[in-house]
């Protein structure tokens, strides 16, 4: 065989890289994240929880088009069980952010797990943020 | 019409996932047993087939040389296209590599009347070849974020420059038009390129017809079909899978199985088909071999080691049963015998 310590050495190489992910948390990966639930009780969201789950970018983004291009801004109205009849303009800080209030707890843990690096809070605040501003 | 068998193979698969999937239970086969037996189908046919490879003899030292071999002082010598050293094959190597230097020097051959041959340079082969390649590497290594918990950063800058221009939500990954429009390109060539699509077979078009559907079901995933797309239940799924504790979310729509086992079957297919010139390239002995041939002798490694016999030694082995037969010799037997009987 030729240059068996290279072409071998390569192989190797190869294999390891390939085989990263079985290497690299050494077995061990904690569990996916579970969002929190709104810390304001309610259970009713603007869409099916399902929905939301896979497609609130979606949302998010015909919502963006429909106020900032299309001018309108018609509420959108939900029945809460327990808070009773809630009304949102469409939008980040005026619908999700009202029950959603933290965003560490309920946007980051999903999307710093998928590595999603949405761009809302380059404009956006969460109320905290809000809140601190407003304290100055 | 051989692309039309190549098409169909592809959408059997597809159908065959996406029914698959559906049925109750079947996720569990799609989602873990396909994955696990194609990454051990893929490293241990790669492993295989290098060996295989490796072992093979290179009885001669057969370099393509482009240019001018390393000769009198006085004659420039050509270092990348005739490499002499070990460092200057190293640099032809990556450059053949890194960059499809020989896509490079790609031509194009018209005939016309008279009849008259001519010669173009086309580079479009080698553009789009690369287009398609570094796309596909970005993508793959992009891929590692459903894998690796947590993601590395180098993983983050990559997926946050694929998406430099935040076209649509989710945002839309260069990489993602790079690979189709590459794809697209280079199944093009094969249609309308007459001399390439006379000698294109089944298994010049599977795989372009495989990458493909891999990554329209990819982008549409992203893109348009978000329905049960739910990235962290997917991401569970692939972390599950590296740590051998695989998990199975119910609620994943039937397209990421599509997307998935279309991925399984490009792996298992992958050591015995073309695509294996990602390990023979390396492999090349017209590109690998220094070009020192008028330096050094080059001798197959395998020749059994035969000594050289001159024919005096082989009179000197043979002299009595040649004198016995009769075969006139050069140097006559020794008179031993004639001196032995007096005494």
């Amino acid at each position: 065989m030729f240059n068996k310590s290279l072409i071998l050495g390569g192989l190797a190489v190869f294999v390891l890289l390939v085989t990263t992910p079985f290497w690299y948390g050494l077995l061990k990966a904690g569990p996916p994240p579970t969002p929190e639930p709104p810390p304001n009780g309610a259970s009713v969201c603007v869409a099916p929880v399902e929905y939301m789950r896979s497609s609130h970018m979606k949302l998010l983004d015909v919502w963006r088009d429909e106020v900032i291009r299309e001018a309108k801004r018609e509420t959108i109205v939900v029945n809460d069980p327990k808070l009773g009849t809630l009304e949102f303009g469409k939008g980040l800080q005026l619908a999700c952010m009202d029950c959603h209030s933290n965003k560490e707890q309920f946007c980051d843990s999903c999307h710093e797990y998928v590595s999603a690096r949405p761009d809302c809070w380059t404009c956006h605040m969460t109320p905290a943020e809000i809140a601190s501003k407003e304290a100055l | 019409m051989k692309y039309v068998y190549s098409l169909g193979a592809v959408i059997a698969l597809m159908l065959i996932a996406w029914f698959g999937s559906l049925i109750p239970g079947m996720q569990y086969f799609f989602g873990v047993a396909v994955p696990y037996l194609a990454i051990v189908i893929f490293l241990g046919g790669f492993a295989w087939k290098i060996w295989d490879w490796a072992k093979s003899p290179v009885p001669f030292s057969i370099q393509t040389t482009c240019g001018q071999a390393k000769s009198l002082d006085f004659i420039p010598h050509n270092r990348l296209e005739a490499p002499n050293t070990n460092t200057e094959v190293i640099a032809r190597m990556a450059l053949e590599i890194l960059t499809f230097r020989s896509l490079f020097r790609h031509t194009k051959a018209d005939v016309y009347a008279g009849p008259k041959l001519t010669y173009e340079s086309a580079k479009w082969l080698w553009l789009f070849a690369l287009i398609f390649h570094y796309s596909f590497l970005v993508i793959v290594i992009r891929h590692l974020r459903l894998f690796l918990e947590p993601v590395p950063a180098p993983i983050v800058w990559l997926d946050w420059a694929d998406s430099l221009f935040e076209m649509g939500l989710p945002t839309l990954y260069l990489t993602d038009a790079g690979l189709l429009i590459g794809l697209l390109f280079l199944f093009a060539r094969r249609l309308f390129t007459r001399p390439v699509r006379y000698m294109s077979l089944f298994n010049d078009y599977f795989p372009l017809f495989l990458l493909l559907a891999i990554g329209i079901t990819g982008v549409l995933m992203r893109m348009v079909f978000r329905g049960g797309i739910d990235i962290a239940a997917i991401k569970a799924m692939g972390v599950g899978l590296v740590t051998f504790s695989p998990v199975v979310s119910p609620d994943i729509s039937a397209i990421f199985y599509v997307h998935l086992f279309l991925v399984c079957a490009l792996l298992i297919y992958f050591p015995f088909s073309k695509l294996m010139h990602l390990g023979g390239v390396f492999l090349s002995p017209t590109r690998n071999m220094r070009n020192n041939t008028r330096e050094v002798r080059h001798v197959n490694p395998w020749n059994p080691d035969i000594k050289p016999h001159s024919y005096a030694a082989y009179e000197d082995e043979f002299r009595e049963y040649m004198v016995e037969a009769g075969i006139p010799v050069e140097k006559e037997l020794e008179p031993q015998k004639e001196a032995a009987e007096p005494a």
